[in-house]
C-alpha cells in the first residue's frame, strides 16, 4: 500500500519546462514515477524530450491523461493560482514545491479547495520508495520497507533516512510536510494514514521548533496510535526565541513552538525524543522488536 | 517584517481606521513648528521596536512648542532599555500625537492560527495593558472568533464580538467596521499579526486607534513595493540585511548572542536546508560546543553563495572553527567544494580551522576539489560537530 502514493499514480507536473520543473520531471522518471504529461501555458500541444505531452491547462491535461496527482514548480506569486487551477481540474493530490507563497494567500486556497489534498508548500515532497516519487528528494537515499517517516524539512528528511537505510529500516512513505506556517497537510492527518495503512509498522515524525504541529501529533498518537511504534526528533532545540531560522514557521514566538513544550508533548505520548538524528535507527529498531510480526 | 507604530497607523489610515491626530518629526525642529502652528496637548512617542517603551521613559507630553522642542531633543538620540530589550534601542523619530481624552480601552487583535488554518480575532474590554496578562488573570475576559476565509469578514461578527466581550456601549456603533477594516488590512497586506492596544473611546464619543502592532509576512511584501521600501530603508536585523546583501533569504542566516551558564559561541556552521541546519546547531550544542550561527545556503546553491556565506560568517569574530554540514539532494558537493577553495583562496577572508562533512549528490567530486584545501573531512554529522568544538577550543 503505502500512503497518497503508490506506482500506479498518475502525475503531471505543472512547470514542466522551467528550469526546475524540467530537471525533475527526469529524477522523478528516472525513479520510475509515472509522470503522463505535464503543463505549461502557450506550449500546448508540444512534448518534452522524453517523450510526455505538454498542456496549456491542468484541465487539458486531467482530461487527456487521467492524472490524479500534481507536482507544482511556479514562482511563489503563482503558487495560490496553480492550486487553485489542479483542484478545479478535479486533481486529488497537489504536491507544492514552490517556497514562499504568501501565508494568506494558502489561507485563501485551504479554505476553498475542498476534496484536494495538498502537500507543502515549501516541501521536498513525497516518496514511497521503489513505487513513486513526487518531489525533489534524492531518490537514492530511500529504501522499499516499513518506516513510515514525515518532516518539516528536506535535507533532515535524508539525514535522518539515510541512517534507517543503512541501518536496514526501509521506508513505507515518506513527507515532507513543508517548513511554511500555513500548510495542506499537517503532521495529524499523515499519522491518520500510517494508522490504516498496513504496510507501516512504525513511525519516524521529525519536527521543528515553531507553531503546535509536534503537539498536536503527539495527542493524535496518544489517542490512536497504540500497534505501531513512534519515534520523534525536534531540530532547532538550541535556537534562542525569537529567531526566525529558514523555514518561515520555524520561530519561537512567546511559549509557543518551544522544544520544551514539544519534548514533553511527545514524552506524555510515550514518545521517545531522539537527541541526535543518528540515535533514531536504535530507537526504532529496539521498539520493532517488541512488535508481534 | 515587524513596522513601527507610525507605519502601522500609515496602513490603518489607509483601510479607513481611525487614528489620532498628529505628525511623524526627525528632529526637535520638526516638533516645535508642528507645536506652534497646533496649540494644544500633545503626546511625543518614541517610534521603536521594543515593548514597555512608556515604562522606560519613551513617552512625554507637552503644552506648548518650546517645551516639545526640548522634550523631543532629550528623546531623539536616546538609548531606551526595558526588561524586554536589556540592550536597549536608539530613538531616530517620534510620532507627536493629540492628547486624547480617554473614557474607555479595549484591545482588539488578529494573528493566523497556524493549526486552525484560520486568523483568529482577540477582544476584550480590558486594553492598555498586555493581553498576555489579561489571558493570565482573567482568562474568561478575552472572546476569540475564527475567520473562514473563504467566505470572510461581515459586520455581524464585529456585533457578536462587541456584545460578546462586553465593550462599553460607546464602543458598539464603530466596531464592526473598524474591525472590517483591520480584516481587510490582515488580509490584503498579509499581516501575521495585527493589534490594535489600547482602542480607545474617547470621551467626546469618538473611537480611534491609540497604538498600532503589525506585522507582515515577508513573502508577501511583493505585492506592496512601498511598504517593502520601508523596510529597505531601516532594516530592523542586521543579519537579516547581510543575508540578504549576498542573495540568501532573509531568515537563512542568524547570528545568536552568547548566553551565560552557557558554552561560548564559537563554532560557525553552514548546511544546506532549515532543517539539517538547525540540525547542526543542535549537534555542536550536543558536543559540548556553541554555534555562534545557523545558515542555510538552501538548495542548490552555486559555488559563488558558497563562497560568501563562509566570509558572512567568519566575519563574526567570535567564530574560531567552521563545521560545513552539506547532505546533497539538489545541492550539488561539487560545487559547494569550489565555493569553500574560492573562498579560502582569497586574501578578504578570515580563516578558521575547517571541517567538512560532505555526502550525497557529487560528493566524491566535491572532496576531490577539497583534497588541497587543508581541511577536516568527516563522515557524520556527530563527528564533524564534535571535532569543530575541539578545534575551537584549541586543540590540533
Amino acid at each position: 500500500m503505502a500512503i497518497y502514493l503508490d506506482k500506479n499514480s498518475k502525475v503531471i507536473v505543472q512547470g514542466i519546462t522551467g528550469r526546475e520543473g524540467a530537471f525533475h520531471t527526469q529524477r522523478m522518471l528516472a525513479y520510475g514515477t509515472n509522470i503522463v504529461g505535464g503543463v505549461t501555458p502557450g506550449k500546448g500541444g508540444t512534448t518534452i524530450e522524453s517523450g510526455q505531452p505538454v498542456f496549456n491547462t491542468v484541465k487539458d491535461a486531467v482530461e487527456a491523461t487521467g492524472a490524479t496527482h500534481s507536482i507544482i514548480f511556479v514562482p511563489p506569486f503563482a503558487g495560490a493560482d496553480a492550486l487553485w487551477e489542479a483542484h478545479a481540474a478535479g486533481i486529488t493530490l497537489a504536491v507544492c514545491i514552490t517556497e514562499g507563497i504568501p501565508a494568506h494567500d494558502m489561507l485563501r486556497v485551504v479554505a476553498t479547495t475542498d476534496g484536494m489534498r495538498i502537500i507543502g508548500g515549501n516541501c521536498p515532497g513525497i516518496i514511497s520508495p521503489g513505487k513513486s516519487l513526487v518531489g525533489i528528494m534524492p531518490g537514492h537515499v530511500f529504501k522499499e520497507g516499513n518506516v513510515g517517516m514525515i518532516s518539516r524539512s528536506g535535507t533532515l528528511t535524508y539525514e535522518i533516512v539515510d541512517g534507517l537505510t543503512r541501518a536496514g529500516l526501509g521506508q513505507s512513505t515518506c513527507v515532507g510536510i513543508g517548513g511554511d506556517p500555513i500548510i495542506g497537510t499537517t503532521f495529524v492527518d499523515c499519522l491518520r494514514e500510517f494508522a490504516n495503512d498496513p504496510e507501516t509498522k512504525a513511525i519516524v515524525v521529525a519536527g521543528e521548533i515553531g507553531g503546535s504541529d509536534e503537539e498536536d501529533a503527539a495527542a493524535f498518537i496518544k489517542e490512536h496510535i497504540a500497534d505501531k511504534p513512534v519515534v520523534a526528533f525536534i531540530g532547532g532545540r538550541s535556537a534562542p526565541k525569537g529567531k526566525r531560522l529558514g523555514h518561515a514557521g520555524a520561530i519561537i514566538s512567546g511559549n509557543t513552538g518551544t522544544p520544551e513544550s514539544k519534548v514533553k508533548a511527545f514524552a506524555d505520548a510515550g514518545v521517545p525524543v531522539a537527541d541526535r538524528p543518528s540515535e533514531i535507527p536504535a530507537l526504532l529498531a529496539e521498539r520493532l522488536k517488541l512488535v508481534p510480526a | 517584517m515587524k513596522l513601527m507604530e507610525y507605519q502601522g497607523k500609515d496602513l490603518f489610515r489607509r483601510v479607513g481606521i481611525p487614528t489620532p491626530s498628529g505628525v511623524y518629526a526627525t528632529t526637535p525642529g520638526d516638533v516645535k513648528t508642528y507645536l506652534a502652528a497646533h496649540p494644544g496637548s500633545w503626546v511625543l512617542k518614541s517610534q521603536v521596536m521594543m515593548g514597555g517603551r512608556g515604562k522606560a521613559g519613551g513617552i512625554k507630553f507637552a503644552d506648548d512648542a518650546q517645551q516639545g522642542e526640548t522634550l523631543a531633543r532629550e528623546l531623539i538620540g536616546k538609548v531606551l532599555k526595558s526588561i524586554q530589550n536589556p540592550d536597549g534601542e536608539e530613538v531616530k523619530s517620534l510620532l507627536v500625537e493629540e492628547k486624547v481624552d480617554i473614557a474607555s480601552e479595549a484591545y482588539v487583535s488578529i494573528a493566523i492560527d497556524r493549526a486552525a488554518k484560520k486568523p483568529v480575532v482577540l477582544v476584550t474590554a480590558q486594553g492598555g495593558m498586555d493581553v498576555e496578562e489579561v489571558a493570565e488573570h482573567d482568562p474568561g475576559a478575552i472572546v476569540k472568533y475564527w475567520i473562514d476565509p473563504a467566505a470572510g469578514y461581515s459586520p455581524y461578527i464585529g456585533r457578536q464580538l462587541a456584545f460578546d466581550a462586553k465593550l462599553p456601549e460607546g464602543f458598539r456603533k464603530a466596531f464592526p467596521a473598524i474591525l472590517g477594516a483591520l480584516y481587510t488590512l490582515f488580509m490584503d497586506y498579509g499581516a501575521n499579526l495585527v493589534e490594535i492596544n489600547p482602542l480607545v473611546l474617547t470621551r467626546d464619543g469618538r473611537v480611534i486607534a491609540s497604538d498600532a502592532k503589525v506585522e507582515l509576512d515577508d513573502n508577501g511584501l511583493y505585492k506592496h513595493p512601498d511598504v517593502a521600501e520601508w523596510n529597505k530603508q531601516s532594516p530592523a536585523d542586521e543579519d537579516q540585511a547581510a543575508a540578504v546583501a549576498i542573495g540568501l533569504g532573509m531568515s537563512n542566516y542568524a547570528r545568536f548572542a552568547d548566553e551565560p551558564g552557557l558554552p561560548a559561541k564559537t563554532v560557525g556552521t553552514i548546511a544546506n536546508g532549515a532543517g539539517l541546519g538547525m540540525g547542526t546547531m543542535d549537534a555542536v550544542k550536543n558536543a559540548g560546543g556553541g554555534a555562534a550561527n545557523f545558515l542555510d545556503i538552501g538548495g542548490g546553491a552555486q559555488a559563488e553563495l558558497v563562497k560568501n556565506s563562509y566570509k558572512l560568517v567568519t566575519s563574526d569574530a567570535r567564530v574560531k572553527a567552521m563545521f560545513i554540514n552539506i547532505f546533497g539532494g539538489i545541492t550539488r558537493g561539487d560545487q559547494v567544494a569550489k565555493g569553500i577553495v574560492e573562498a579560502l583562496s582569497g586574501d578578504d577572508v578570515r580563516k578558521v580551522p575547517l571541517v567538512v562533512r560532505l555526502t550525497g549528490t557529487n560528493a566524491k567530486e566535491g572532496l576531490a576539489i577539497l583534497a588541497d584545501a587543508g581541511f577536516v573531512p568527516v563522515e557524520t554529522m556527530d563527528e564533524g560537530a564534535a571535532r569543530a568544538v575541539a578545534l575551537a577550543n584549541g586543540s590540533k
